[in-house]
Parts: structure tokens; C-alpha cells; sequence
């Protein structure tokens, strides 16, 4: 199935239903209690820096346990997994050295994913990849210095270098979508789109395009101050297949902005929050049955088209999740002609 | 759901335009171009109060912020950035979208990428055609913000309703078609001209915008329509009751007609309907255009709606006088008021302890009031010179006293002043002198023609702490480089002030800095940044790091230089004369004059020079920026304008009714041909004699288009076309008598009018070459009898024929004017002498030559190479070295 079919096939499915993300990655890494010694494998034995933690490597160093998650996520029903690249644009990477590699850690991202994603496709439950394209630790419009609120530790060119760096990587491995994910500086994003739509103009492709920012805290906006729908009305030009909001909050406390997102959207609407909050050990709260149950009644309520889990989430959480939705009708979308 | 047709903008917070939004106010007060205050304080660097502006702004209810920077001496890209960086810090600013304002595209979009929300672009147009018009609006786009698209294309901007509503349809239809732009992201401005200018042309220019805007609103579904208000009531300035009663009446048919946002300052907006009815009833028929007279019946009235500030003015007069004798002395010194300065002084002197105290205490402190005012641009130079007329005259009164008791006062440091050598301008030096007074620094002004070991001696004899240098003709540009080189030689450890119209800090990085290394030159562009850099350069504190920036700078400027001067392309001469004006010659294009050899004009009728007078150079002179008569409604310098203007005016009645100077001028008319880049002059119609021959350069540098490479020699009909064709030449000068009148102001210690003496005199000089030559069509040369222009015709120079001065761009050798002197012999003829550098004396005064072919026209040679300076120096029968003294601020390449 080429690229277009592929995307028009998508966009039929999100009339039809509320479609499954996958959860968290990084959880599920965690739980298999790697040392520095696994992150590095063969490839990084010698490397001059530490690299536990940096989960993007993963793809290169340990390959099936990245697989085995897609897997579990797509045997616990969800439609579309996430590719493992969340930090692997070449200045996020720069961080260990490992910018050299940003072309071939995102290869090999969408590589796995796309496999695994086959594996369980079928005509009646076609599986999607998305590719992630995560916020950059730095940020385009946040001053990093006290004394200087004019001071930036990133420019909107360098994110639009690096962003396209991964997008063509994420096509090239054959991703079916790009998400913008966690977006917490909108300026970010801008980049994102930016160098995204030229990517399409330059490579004469086109996909679907997902955004999903952060509303960091319960003052209803993102890190940079936005409320949701100055959110929207920045991003909107991007015309997404989906907009919606993910991370930070559980879904008790992000409901509102979900709600809001659904009132003023043109596009389809998207939702991945945590798991709950953390609690003093580090561990999320809301179990499967907790979280779906929220998630069910959003679904109820007409906020959805796409949902998933973020931080704290498992395959346990997804299954109880696209059970909860799985009766009930997606948001009615008004603008999502086919392009 | 929201709004389909809205146009979905954000800050921190959305904001959504749609036809239920009431009309969106734009905040201007962050636009250089609108703002002094702002522009200063960008200028400065003020951020922390320049970002105030913007806060202050959105307080007060603009929902929109517009942001430009573009002005000359501002880096508009890295400032706008800076500025729209740090207001992305304050929330109290960013929950509204910013609108980009820049006529330059790199501003646009460097100010794209430092938004997060979605903003305006203000503006792209078709004005340089489609291609551009879609790259621009692609990117618009692609960065997420709505543009705003000016009713503007190849042809130009326009004003009837018809082309208003023709360019937005067309940019409307790419737009959507062509580019995929969401049509509620696309603003029209269909551009708000002035009204009620007295042009009838103007009387429907508000009717054209509100009838287009009803058009637009109803053809091109889900654009919006915006506009700049205040440009409508622009006749107005001064008036601002009626200013805003104009706006307010606009607005209300504008918005009534789908206008949806503008530019306006709301504290210049009336009420409607509280507006007097015999006032909006006369507003709005000039706005609406109802009958011909509307302008003349608001006019009638507008007088008495502008309220009665200047009676309450006139209180405030009086009023001054019962204050204590401090207060007085301050007052007097900033509104510079001589009446009662001898009075005053006298009474401060006698409760003072000592009479330099008054001069300490009082008059200090009103000078530093002066001072910070005209530092933060509330005070202009003309107010600032007449308050140093003030302190001269308070100081003059107590001289004796303090003489009487022996003690010197203390001075921020002792500059040395001269024009120099060759040159006689002396205007410029004297307001920078005034200025530096004002602000405590003593000055020594060794006058013009000053040589470099003059100065050197006088600054050593006077321990001066720094050298200030003036010049106005460029053979001065190489005596100040001479006068680095020996300050350099004899070891004079002084910084070196250059200033004066032809220098530049160009040529001061590039030619003197480099020959002087023993302390730091600094280029001033003008009187207001004198006192600054003066106090840098004399702290001990400041003096390191202010001339640390300074070098960088002129190092930059040589680095930028170096890259820059490669990049032009050159002909070879022989080249450059292949493309040279094509003109078909024919005898009877060419006119002959109604008399061949000198006329002279001794004691001319200053009377009728006076309608010929051009002042903008008048306000410029004395650093008041703005075309006339434009300016005297200009919202920052208008009042002030207006002022100086009429005190002009009242001292020109003096200088023609009493004689204060005399006129007098020489123009001759020749038989001539042009021969290459020369100009034969013959002795008579015969042309067998070669009386003299005039020299020419051409210019060099590869054009672009079609157009040739001009050389006045070109203009003149060459030899062997057989052709009899003409040349003249002319020396005026309003110039004669003028130094007694000076010389008694300066006795009265009185700068200001002695200043405003030689600024006048100059421009009765230009004046007189302007008369003259319009003579010379109509009379002597007689090839344009019918004409018959008004002076704003004369100053566009829309005439046939020009008069190039030598020594000026088209023809930049100012030794050509020794040819000129020894065809007209205007020592004799005029009273007018050179110097050695080929400055005229008097000062006042005009020379140039009379082409008069239809075609000649002016232009600039710069940039000539080493062909063209070789073979310029055969002709001249100089040594190459010579040449390239003389042509060096138009050489092309490195000596």
C-alpha cells in the first residue's frame, strides 16, 4: 500500500472510530532494569560518555526489546505505536556525542516500528507508525539566562535544521504519520511544522501530520504560557490531521483542556495524558481500570479521535482503554477532507 | 466549533477576528518610524523602557502590537529580534499577537521566527510583481502567521477606489488559488491618504478607502480590511480636536463599511457622538467628500475647536516672573528667554556668596536641564542654541565680578577647534562648539583655513585635552587625514573629534584611524552626539571601554569594506565610453545663446531671491530632520519647525530691508564642443582657438539595465560633428558684507542669530543660483523662453538643462573650478575668491556650469578605476600620483 492510499485509508478510519495510540515508551524500558553496559551493546562499547538512560540508542543497541514493547502495545489493540526517537534530533543527541548518529538512530526508530507494525496489520485492523518528532530539551522562546531575558539557547533555524534531519530519516525508515509530541514551547513546534512542510515540498512527500502539546501544569498552559487554544490558533496553519494534548497531567486534570481542544478544533482531536501523577516513589497512580474509565467518559462526552496513554502507561492501560472506546463513536470532525 | 471565516490570531492568549468583533485597535507606539520616543530609546538601547511602551500600550487596550525598527542607523533584523525576544518574557505584553512591521523582508521573517503565537505580517505587496509577491506569502504560510497585503503593485499604490479594489482582488485570487493561503488569514490595506490637503486630487481619498473596504468586504469572502487612521487628518497636525474628530468620523464610516482593524493611537480618538454637531457636520462632509468647498468650511471653523492652549500659555508667561530667582534663571535658560537675564543674574549674583557660585549653581543647573532635554530629544537644536545665547549673555554679566576676584571655574576638559585648512564652512563647527559649551566643556575655535601646525601648536600651548576637526568640501577629507599623520609624527597624544557634511565615519575608519594609533579618532555625524562622545573619550573611566567599541566598530566597518569593494563590477574606460548617452546630434537641437561672453550682476535685488529660497536644507542645517512644509506639521519637531521658520523668515525681511548682505554674481556664455571626456571652450564662433578646455570624468561602474555611463562631456556637442554648440558657466554669492553683521552678534554674544545669518546666507546663495539659472533659460540662453514653473517645480528641477557645481557628484574634481575662475574671472567680476583647496569665499556662494542639452541630467561618479585616473591625469597633465590625491574620495580602487 503506497503512502497516499495509506493516508486516506487513515482518514476513513478516524470517521469511523476512535482510534488507538499507543503508551508509554519509557516506562516500559525502565521496567526492564537495563545497566550502562546493555545501552551500549557491541556498537557503543567504547563510546567516551555514559549512555544509560539515553533510551533512543536502544533502537541500535538492543533492538528487540524496543521491538517487544511495539509488539505489546500492538497486541494490546493500539492502532497506531510511536516510534522510539523522542530525543534524537543531532542537538538533543549532542548531549552524548552522538549527533553523527541522529540519521541512523531515527532510521532504525522507524525501521522497528514499522516491522513490528506489520507484523499485526490486517485488513480489518490496519496498524500505523508514527513518527516522533519530541520538543527539543532546549527552548526557541525561553530565556536560559536570568540576567538576559533576550538570551536563547536554541535559534528557530537550528530546530529547523534539526527537525528536518529527523523527518527525512523517520520517511526514509517508512513511518506513516509525523507526530510533533510534548510540545511545551510552541516556537518548537513552529520549527517542526516548518521544517516538516519543507521537507514534503523539497522530497515531494506527504503525511499526515499529528500535534499534541503539553499543558505543564494546572495553570492551563504550556511551559511557555499559552492556554490551549492560543495553542491551536499558533499551529493551526499546519493543518494536522489531529491536534490534542499529551503528558504532564493525568486525565482527571487535563480533561478541561481536552474539553476545550474538541470545542475549537478543525481538526480531528488527540489525547495521550500520564497515567495519573507521580506519587512519592516515583510511580504513577491511576491503574488500567482507573485510567480507562476517564477515558471512557471523555469518549462519551465527543472529545476524541485518537487516544493513548503517555507517561506511566502499559500495554495493560491501552488494552483497558481502546476496550472502554471501542462502542463508542469518534468526535465528529468537520474539515478532514482528504488532502 | 469556532467561527469558520475567523482569523485566528494569539500572544499568550487567542484572539479571534470575525465579523461580530468589534474593530480591533493595533497599538503603534512600538514603530521607530512613528514614535521619536521609541526610537530613541531603541537607539539607546533602552530596552527595560521601550519594552514599558509596549506594556503601557497593551494596558491600554491595543489588542494588537505592532513592532518596526526600520530606521536608517538601526540594525532593524538583530533589534527586532532582540525586542521581540525580551517581550516574549513578559506576559504582561505576549498574551497579545505581535504584527511584524517592516518594509524589508529579512526583518519579516528574522521577527517570524522569534514568535510562538500567530502574528501579522505587515506588509508584502505586489509591488515588485508576482514571483516575489507568492515566495513571500509561501513563506508567510509555512512560519503560521496572517499577512497583511498593502494595495500596492507595479504600477505603484493606489488611490482611487477602482485600482484599490483591482490590486485586492488580484493579490486575493493568487493568494487563494496559487499559494493555498487561508483567505481569513489575508488583510487588505487599501492605504489611508490625507485628506483635506487643499490638492483637489485628495478631497476623495477617504470615500476611495471606504467605498474600496466595502468592496473588498464583499467580494473576497473572509479577508479583512485594515488601515493606518491617522494618516487621514494628517493636514490637521497642530489641531488635534479636530484630528480626532476626523478620525472618529472615518472610523465610523469605515467600520460601517467592513473595515475590520487599524493602526490608531486611541488616545487620538474622539467620542462620535459627543462630537458638536457644526464640527462633525463640516468633518464629516470633507470626509465624504459631499461638495467642493467641504475642506474651506472645516477650515473656516477648525480654529475654534482647537482649544485655548495658547491663552493659557500666555498666563504661564507672565506668570514666571513672580517665581524665586533660581527657578527664573532655569526657566529662562530652557525657554531661552534674554529679557530678563541681566536682571536675573544680578539678583542671583547678590545672594550668592561668590559670583561664580551663580554661574556654578543656578546656570549650571539650568544648562544640565537643557542638557538632559535635548539628550532625550524633548528639546531641538535651534531651542538649544538659544539657550546657550543665554548662558553667554548671564556669563558675560558676571564676568567682571568673577574677574574682580581671580578664579577660574572648572570645565569638563578644553577642546580645541578648527576648521581646516582650504576650507571656510564654519556653521557645523560652531553649532557643535555652542553645544559643547552648553554642556561645561571650554572651547578654543581657531576659526577656518586653520592649517594642521596651527592647530597642533595651539592645542599643545593651550593644554587642550582634544583636537575637534571640521570640513565640508571633500579636498578636506585628505588635510584631516594630513593632520592624523602629524599628530602621529610629533607625537601629540590627543583624541581627534571629525565632523562636517562631507565626513564620514567610513572615511574616518577607513583612511584616518589607521594613520593615527597614538589615541582614538571618532567620526560625530552630528552636533547632538558631540557632547557624548566628548565626555567618553574625556572620562578616565569611560575612555577605555568607549574606545574599544569604537575600534571594533571602524574595524568592522574596514573588514566590511574590504569584502564590499570587490563585489562591483567595472567597464575599462575604453569600455565605459561605448556605452555613453546616445544622442542622434543635430544643429537644431542645440540653441544659441542670445549673447556670447560675461555678464555681471552687482548689489542684485536680494528681494527677488527670496520666493526662490528652498528650506528643507534650511532645517536641516540646523539638525531639524523633515521636508518642508511637511515638517512644520511633523508631531515631533512640527512646533518647534514652525518656530524657527518664522524667526527665519523675520530676519530675512531684516537682511533685505536693511542691506545686511550683498549679492552679487558673474555667468558667462561660450562657444564649445566636446572632445572625448573633454570640453573645448573657443575664444569665439570661429572655434579655430581653444580658450581653455574643461576636464570630465565618467562614471564606471557596470549598470544594470539599459542605462549609460554618464559624463557631462557627453551633454555637449562633439567636434567633429560639425555642430556650433554652447556652455556656461556661473559664480553667485549672497555672501559679501556678512561678517560685520557676525561679527556683531558674536560681540552680543548672540550664536543664534549669528548662526541663523550664515544658514540664511546660504540658502539666498542657492537661492540666487536658482534665479539666475532660470534667467539664463528664459534670457540669456534663451532656449526656454515659455517656461514658467512654480518654486516646487524649480526645486524637482523639472526644467530642461542642469547646473553641475565642480566639485559635486557629476562632476566631483573640485580643481576644475580654477577652469571656471579663469573663464569668469569672479575675483574681479563678483569679489569672490578660492582657497587652496578650492573653497569659495565668501562662504555664501554658488559656481557650476550651464548644460543645457534636454537630456543632461544629474548623477554621481564614484568608484572610477586606474584607466580612467591615468588617462584623467594626461588630460590634466598631473603626475598619476596628483590625480589620485584629488579624485581620492571617488576612487575605485586602493592607492
Amino acid at each position: 500500500m503506497n503512502k497516499v492510499d495509506k493516508s486516506s485509508l487513515l482518514r476513513s478510519l478516524l470517521a469511523d472510530r476512535i482510534l488507538i495510540l499507543d503508551g508509554a515508551m519509557g516506562t516500559m524500558i525502565q521496567r526492564a532494569k537495563l545497566e550502562e553496559e546493555d545501552y551500549r551493546g557491541q556498537q557503543f562499547a567504547d563510546w567516551p560518555t555514559p549512555l544509560k538512560g539515553m533510551n533512543d540508542l536502544l533502537v541500535l543497541t538492543q533492538p528487540k526489546l524496543i521491538a517487544d514493547i511495539h509488539r505489546d502495545y500492538l497486541e494490546a489493540g493500539a492502532d497506531i505505536i510511536e516510534t522510539n526517537n523522542f530525543n534524537a534530533t543531532p542537538s538533543d543527541l549532542k548531549r552524548y556525542g552522538l549527533e553523527d548518529y541522529a540519521v541512523e538512530i531515527n532510521t532504525a526508530a522507524a525501521q522497528l516500528a514499522r516491522a513490528c507494525a506489520d507484523e499485526f496489520s490486517s485488513a480489518d485492523k490496519p496498524r500505523f507508525v508514527a513518527g516522533v518528532l519530541g520538543p527539543n530539551q532546549k527552548t526557541a522562546s525561553v530565556s536560559v539566562d536570568v540576567n538576559d531575558p533576550g538570551a536563547r539557547a536554541i535559534t528557530f533555524d537550528e530546530l529547523v535544521a534539526d527537525y528536518s534531519v529527523a523527518t527525512r530519516a523517520l520517511i526514509d525508515g517508512g513511518v506513516d504519520i509525523i507526530l510533533i509530541e510534548t510540545v511545551f514551547d510552541t516556537l518548537n513546534a513552529k520549527a517542526a511544522v516548518f521544517a516538516v512542510q519543507t521537507v514534503f515540498d523539497e522530497d515531494d512527500v506527504e503525511l499526515p501530520l499529528m500535534i499534541s502539546g503539553t499543558i505543564t501544569d494546572q495553570s492551563g498552559r504550556t511551559l511557555t504560557g499559552q492556554v490551549t487554544e492560543a495553542f491551536y490558533n499558533s499551529l493551526r496553519h499546519a493543518k494536522p490531521l489531529t491536534i490534542g494534548l499529551n503528558c504532564a497531567l493525568g486525565p482527571d486534570d487535563l480533561r478541561p483542556y481536552v474539553q476545550e481542544m474538541s470545542r475549537i478544533a478543525e481538526s480531528g482531536v488527540s489525547a495521550h495524558p500520564n497515567a495519573g501523577l507521580p506519587n512519592e516513589l516515583g510511580e504513577y497512580d491511576l491503574n488500567p481500570d482507573e485510567m480507562s474509565a476517564h477515558i471512557e467518559e471523555w469518549a462519551e462526552q465527543g472529545f476524541l479521535n485518537i487516544v493513548g496513554g503517555c507517561c506511566g502507561s502499559s500495554p495493560d492501560h491501552i488494552a483497558a482503554i481502546a476496550a472502554a472506546v471501542a462502542k463508542q463513536a469518534p468526535r465528529e470532525i468537520k474539515n478532514v477532507k482528504a488532502k | 466549533m469556532s467561527k469558520q471565516n475567523s482569523l485566528k490570531l494569539s500572544g499568550l492568549e487567542p484572539f479571534n477576528i470575525d465579523a461580530d468583533t468589534l474593530f480591533v485597535n493595533v497599538g503603534e507606539r512600538t514603530n521607530v518610524t512613528g514614535s521619536a520616543r521609541f526610537k530613541k530609546l531603541i537607539k539607546e538601547e533602552d530596552y527595560e523602557t521601550a519594552l514599558e511602551v509596549a506594556r503601557q500600550q497593551v494596558e491600554a487596550g491595543a489588542q494588537i502590537i505592532d513592532v518596526n525598527m526600520d530606521e536608517g542607523l538601526i540594525d532593524a533584523e538583530s533589534v527586532m529580534v532582540t525586542f521581540l525576544n525580551l517581550m516574549a518574557s513578559e506576559p504582561d505584553i505576549s498574551r497579545v499577537p505581535v504584527m511584524i512591521d517592516s518594509s524589508k523582508w529579512e526583518v519579516i521573517e528574522a521577527g517570524l521566527k522569534c514568535i510562538q503565537g500567530k502574528g501579522i505580517v505587515n506588509s508584502i505587496s505586489l509591488k515588485e510583481g508576482e514571483e516575489n509577491f507568492i515566495a513571500q506569502a509561501k513563506l508567510v504560510m509555512r512560519y503560521g502567521a496572517a499577512v497583511i497585503v498593502m494595495a500596492f503593485d507595479e504600477q505603484g499604490q493606489a488611490d482611487t477606489k477602482e485600482r484599490k479594489v483591482e490590486i485586492c482582488t488580484r493579490a486575493y485570487n493568487i493568494l487563494t488559488q496559487q499559494v493555498g493561503f487561508p483567505a481569513e488569514d489575508i488583510i487588505f490595506d487599501p492605504n489611508i491618504f490625507a485628506i483635506a490637503t487643499g490638492i483637489e486630487e485628495h478631497d476623495n481619498y477617504a470615500v476611495d478607502f471606504i467605498e474600496a473596504t466595502r468592496e473588498i468586504k464583499r467580494t473576497l469572502p473572509g479577508a479583512k480590511v485594515s488601515g493606518g487612521v491617522s494618516n487621514v487628518s494628517f493636514s490637521f497636525r497642530g489641531n488635534n480636536p479636530v484630528r480626532e474628530a476626523i478620525h472618529s468620523v472615518f472610523l465610523y464610516h469605515a467600520i460601517e463599511a467592513g473595515m475590520d482593524m487599524g493602526i490608531v493611537n486611541a488616545g487620538q480618538l474622539a467620542i462620535y457622538a459627543d462630537l458638536p454637531e457644526e464640527l462633525r457636520e463640516k468633518v464629516e462632509a470633507v470626509v465624504l467628500n459631499s461638495h467642493p468647498g467641504a475642506t474651506e468650511d472645516l477650515l473656516s471653523i477648525a480654529d475654534k475647536y482647537r482649544g485655548d492652549g495658547q491663552q493659557q500659555d500666555n498666563k504661564e508667561d507672565e506668570e514666571w516672573r513672580s517665581w524665586e530667582v533660581n527657578k527664573r534663571l532655569a526657566h529662562a535658560l530652557v525657554k531661552g528667554i534674554t529679557e530678563f537675564i541681566e536682571e536675573d543674574t544680578e539678583a542671583a549674583r547678590l545672594a550668592a556668596e561668590k559670583p561664580l557660585h551663580v554661574i556654578e549653581g543656578p546656570l549650571m543647573n539650568g544648562m544640565n536641564i537643557v542638557g538632559d532635554l535635548f539628550g532625550s530629544g524633548k528639546m531641538f537644536l535651534p531651542q538649544v542654541v538659544k539657550s546657550a545665547r543665554v548662558m553667554k549673555k548671564a556669563v558675560a554679566y558676571l564676568f567682571p565680578y568673577i574677574e574682580a576676584e581671580k578664579q577660574a571655574g572648572d570645565s569638563n576638559g578644553r577642546i580645541l577647534m578648527a576648521t581646516v585648512k582650504g576650507d571656510v564652512h564654519d556653521i557645523g563647527k560652531n553649532i557643535v562648539g555652542v553645544v559643547l559649551q552648553c554642556n561645561n566643556f571650554e572651547v578654543i575655535d581657531l576659526g577656518v583655513m586653520v592649517p594642521a601646525e596651527q592647530i597642533l601648536k595651539e592645542a599643545i600651548a593651550n593644554n587642550c585635552d582634544m583636537i575637534g576637526l571640521s570640513g565640508l568640501i571633500t579636498p578636506s577629507l585628505d588635510e584631516m587625514v594630513h593632520m592624523a599623520k602629524e599628530m602621529e609624527r610629533q607625537g601629540v597624544e590627543l583624541p581627534l573629534m571629525i565632523g562636517g557634511a562631507t565626513t564620514s565615519k567610513v572615511h574616518t575608519a577607513l583612511k584616518i584611524e589607521p594613520n593615527l594609533l597614538r589615541d582614538q579618532v571618532v567620526h560625530v555625524p552630528d552636533a547632538s552626539r558631540a557632547v557624548g562622545v566628548a565626555q567618553s573619550l574625556l572620562s578616565k573611566d569611560n575612555k577605555p571601554g568607549f574606545v574599544e567599541g569604537v575600534r571594533d566598530e571602524y574595524e568592522r566597518i574596514r573588514v566590511e569594506r574590504a569584502k564590499h569593494g570587490k563585489v562591483h563590477k567595472t567597464l575599462t574606460l575604453p569600455e565605459a565610453r561605448q556605452n555613453k548617452v546616445a544622442i542622434d546630434w543635430d544643429q537644431s537641437m542645440v540653441d544659441q545663446p542670445a549673447f556670447l561672453g560675461l555678464k555681471t550682476f552687482d548689489d542684485y535685488d536680494l528681494g527677488r531671491l527670496v520666493e526662490r529660497i528652498d528650506w528643507t536644507p534650511f532645517f536641516s542645517a540646523w539638525e531639524l530632520a523633515g521636508r518642508y512644509p511637511r515638517i512644520l506639521k511633523d508631531e515631533v519637531v512640527g512646533a518647534e519647525a514652525t518656530k524657527l521658520l518664522a524667526e527665519g523668515k523675520a530676519m530675512l525681511d531684516r537682511i533685505v530691508n536693511e542691506n545686511w548682505l550683498e549679492a552679487r554674481g558673474v555667468i558667462g556664455l561660450f562657444p564649445a564642443n566636446s572632445r572625448g571626456d573633454d570640453i573645448e571652450v573657443y575664444t569665439d564662433e570661429s572655434r579655430t582657438e581653444i580658450r581653455t578646455t574643461l576636464h570630465h570624468l565618467r562614471q564606471q561602474d557596470k549598470k544594470k539595465s539599459s542605462q549609460a555611463n554618464f559624463c557631462l562631456a557627453d551633454y555637449v556637442a562633439p567636434k567633429d560633428s560639425n555642430i556650433a554648440d554652447y556652455i556656461g558657466a556661473f559664480a553667485v554669492t549672497t555672501g559679501h558684507k556678512i561678517e560685520q553683521q557676525v561679527a556683531e552678534f558674536e560681540a552680543d554674544n548672540d550664536d543664534y542669530q549669528a548662526i541663523m545669518l550664515k544658514v540664511l546666507a546660504d540658502r539666498l546663495a542657492e537661492a540666487f543660483a536658482e534665479h539666475m539659472h532660470e534667467r539664463v533659460r528664459r534670457e540669456f540662453w534663451a532656449y526656454q523662453s515659455e517656461e514658467d514653473f512654480d518654486n516646487e517645480a524649480l526645486i524637482k528641477e523639472q526644467y530642461r538643462g542642469i547646473r553641475p557645481a565642480p566639485g559635486y557628484p557629476a562632476c566631483p574634481d573640485h580643481t576644475e573650478k580654477q577652469t571656471l575662475w579663469s573663464l569668469l574671472e569672479p575675483g574681479e567680476n563678483a569679489g569672490m575668491t578660492i582657497t587652496e583647496s578650492f573653497a569659495m569665499l565668501p562662504t555664501a556662494a554658488v559656481s557650476g556650469w550651464y548644460l543645457a542639452h534636454p537630456q543632461a541630467r544629474y548623477f554621481s561618479v564614484t568608484r572610477i578605476q586606474e584607466d580612467q585616473v591615468i588617462d584623467y591625469a594626461e588630460r590634466k597633465g598631473w603626475d598619476k600620483m596628483t590625480a589620485e590625491r584629488w579624485l581620492a574620495p571617488i576612487l575605485g580602487y586602493d592607492v
